[in-house]
């Protein structure tokens, strides 16, 4: 996972499996990022998650839930087709903006 | 194959690993394999969330039993059970707010066949199916 900050908008690359094993780990990285540098939007690249179950749309949705009251954004992009099946059957594409593809 | 480990959470994705290669062994089609680990992953995490309370020093079982047709699954530990089954196996059922409560939603939806056994204070056993209807050749 590597974190970029640019216009007040941390971004986020997820990599490899997001599961129970790592989920903490990555809530850490992200709330981290809004208690203590004030944060308020957040950019989700998923481009090279291969995988994700219910722990890791657990840290989306909280992530979500954490940034509402304080004004704030959370947003994913790239999202390869099989993690956005699973995402669709959870019923985050209602709350989540979800960003058009990126070019590289 | 009968696979037991501790209850750590680095053992959810070591159990989704070695679904993979029972699945690969069976050639089965990507999109299924990756239900598969969905349905075991979800499986075997609220096994050690749930059943044992993130206590790691519990055992979870994976049996993997595979023919040419189905592939059953179970998941079984010996934590603190599930009181009401209808209720947890529900949407959005979940006891922490900052998890979907989503598991058993992706096991039914993912498997074929679910059913779960449990017993307060015995433990709690998942067994999953999948049909395997695209390994019949084709006419």
């Amino acid at each position: 996972m590597r974190k970029r900050i640019e216009r007040q908008t941390l971004h986020v690359y997820l990599e490899g499996e997001l599961d129970l094993h790592n989920a903490d780990e990555l809530k850490e990285a992200i709330d981290i990022e809004i208690d203590k540098k004030g944060i308020k939007n957040i950019v989700l690249h998923m481009e090279k998650l291969t995988f994700i179950d219910s722990s890791g749309l657990g840290v989306l949705l909280g992530r979500y839930k954490k940034l509402l009251p304080l004004g704030g954004k959370l947003k994913v992009t790239n999202v390869p087709p099989n993690i956005y099946k699973i995402m669709e059957l959870s019923g985050l594409p209602k709350i989540i903006e979800f960003l058009p593809k990126e070019t590289a | 194959m009968v696979f037991t480990f501790s209850s750590l959470p680095e053992n959810v994705t070591i159990s989704r690993m070695l679904l993979s290669a029972v699945g690969s062994q069976l050639n089965l089609p990507i999109n299924e394999l990756e239900e598969l680990k969905v349905a075991v992953s979800e499986a075997v995490s609220n096994s050690i969330i749930h059943g044992y309370k993130n206590n790691p020093e519990a055992f979870v079982t994976l049996e993997v039993e595979s023919s040419s047709k189905k592939i059953t699954i179970q998941v079984i530990d010996t934590g603190c059970g599930i009181p009401d089954i209808k209720q947890a196996m529900q949407a959005s059922y979940s006891t922490d707010p900052e998890r979907m409560g989503l598991g058993f939603v992706f096991m039914q939806s993912f498997m074929d066949e679910l059913k779960v056994e449990s017993e307060v204070n015995q433990g709690t056993k998942v067994i999953m199916t999948k049909y395997l209807k695209n390994l019949e050749p084709s006419h």
